[in-house]
């Protein structure tokens, strides 16, 4: 990953930091907005709403087989159990990674993501490369990250075009039998609940 | 529309850059989050107009411009298009007089985000298509909103899940009405989609797609 792609164009950031500090005077004056609602949906995704718990729903499903069930049957619910739900994550779906299929999320045609389980998406899962690229040269995509992986594994491609929000349960990496959900939460990286990489022993992407 | 958020399978593009690891990377693009979703929480308009809001754009602007440069031309657009702001307020950046709506509080913020916005409707309709079953996708190309990528387009795939009846996207980013078609997740083997001669042969790609793109690959048109 030293290739650094090219800069956008994007307009001169005083310019924008201009229009969008009076377009929120603006709205804060007419009434349309309240700034105490605005700044609570800030924090809460700054603060709240994250891939920690996603990593939770992950390491309970390795260490409870029935749960691990429930949650390959309806997402949307054992991952309410865990206490996450809501926007962005209505109807959920969680794709198991095995040893002969190793599953990837993208959306092609904006950013659609798991918010309640993962948080905001990353600013790579949103930029055109990846949108561009994840459906037709996923294990390229997936070389860059790191991940490579034995030719025989199928890659398994999640397009979400519509309101079902993928999330991917990881493999449990070997060696971490003596681990509890605690333990083990901590070797879920965002990334792998994506399909981007692999949680391993030693690090923690 | 099929311009150019229509991503999918685009050559041209690099390498991608993982540098970034803050969800905003400057303090004018947790303006844009936080305003999107206020005033969407006024429900004056659905997820599929902001969309469509967003990528019914000049395509050379969609590519060189950021992510939350997108979502601030969509709000500035929806504002102005459903009477929330005039232009000349837009313009001059003051406000003429107050509105009638009621700005959402604080108070009602959790309560809305954890309701989300589900959109599985039920529908008398009988699926038309099962699971195991071969359809095409159909080369219709409406100038207004899609979720029919470009890239499957015209393609045999195999239906692999039924999600159940879902608002359509489509009639919902025209007409804000809600109606039911059936959702189906349709798997497509990477040779249908990027031809013989492509380096990942082996893959699959499963796309979610509603029963109007589709028909059936055995019937006739």
């Amino acid at each position: 990953m030293s290739d650094k792609p090219l800069p956008h164009h994007s307009a001169p950031l005083g310019a924008l930091e201009q229009r969008v500090r009076s377009l929120e005077s603006l709205l804060i004056e007419k009434g349309l907005v309240d700034p105490q609602a605005l700044d609570l949906l800030v924090d809460t995704y700054e603060t709240k709403v994250g891939p920690r718990n996603g990593a939770s729903v992950v390491a309970r499903a390795w260490t409870d087989a029935e749960y691990r069930a429930r949650l390959l049957e309806d997402a949307t619910s054992a991952i309410l159990e865990q206490g996450y739900r809501g926007r962005q994550g209505e109807h959920m779906v969680c794709v198991e990674n095995t040893p002969q299929i190793h599953n990837m999320v993208v959306c092609t045609l904006c950013s659609c993501y798991p918010w309640p389980v993962l948080g905001l998406p990353p600013n790579w899962y949103k930029s055109s490369e990846y949108r561009a690229r994840a459906v037709s040269e996923p294990r390229a995509v997936l070389a860059e990250f790191g991940v490579e992986l034995d030719p025989d594994v199928q890659v398994r491609v999640w397009d979400s075009t519509a309101e079902i929000r993928y999330m991917v349960l990881p493999m449990r990496p070997p060696g971490s039998e003596h681990m509890d959900a605690t333990q083990l939460a901590e070797l879920v990286s965002r990334d792998s609940m994506i399909g981007v990489a692999v949680p391993q022993m030693e690090t923690k992407a | 529309m099929n311009g150019a958020h229509d991503l999918g399978g685009k050559h041209g593009f690099g390498t991608i850059d993982t540098s970034q690891e803050v969800n905003f990377a400057h303090d004018w693009e947790a303006s844009v989050f936080k305003l999107t979703l206020a005033c969407g929480m006024l429900g004056k308009w659905n997820i599929d107009e902001s969309r469509f809001a967003r990528e019914d754009t000049d395509p050379a602007h969609y590519l060189n411009s950021s992510y939350y440069e997108h979502w601030l031309d969509g709000l500035e657009r929806l504002l102005v298009e459903k009477g929330l702001l005039t232009e000349a307020e837009l313009r001059d950046r003051k406000a003429a007089d107050r509105t009638d709506l009621q700005a959402v509080g604080a108070d009602q913020v959790p309560a809305i985000l954890a309701a989300g916005g589900p959109t599985q409707l039920v529908t008398d309709k009988a699926p038309r298509f099962e699971s195991g079953q071969r359809v095409v996708v159909l080369a219709d190309q409406p100038r207004s909103h899609t979720r029919a990528p470009g890239y499957v387009k015209g393609r045999t795939g195999t239906v692999v899940q039924h999600y159940g009846a879902h608002i359509f996207a489509d009639e919902h980013a025209r007409s804000a009405k809600k109606e039911a078609e059936y959702l189906y997740s349709v798997e497509f083997d990477a040779t249908e989609l990027w031809g013989e001669s492509t380096d990942e042969a082996t893959g699959l790609v499963r796309v979610d797609l509603f029963e109007p793109y589709l028909r059936a690959a055995d019937a006739i048109g």
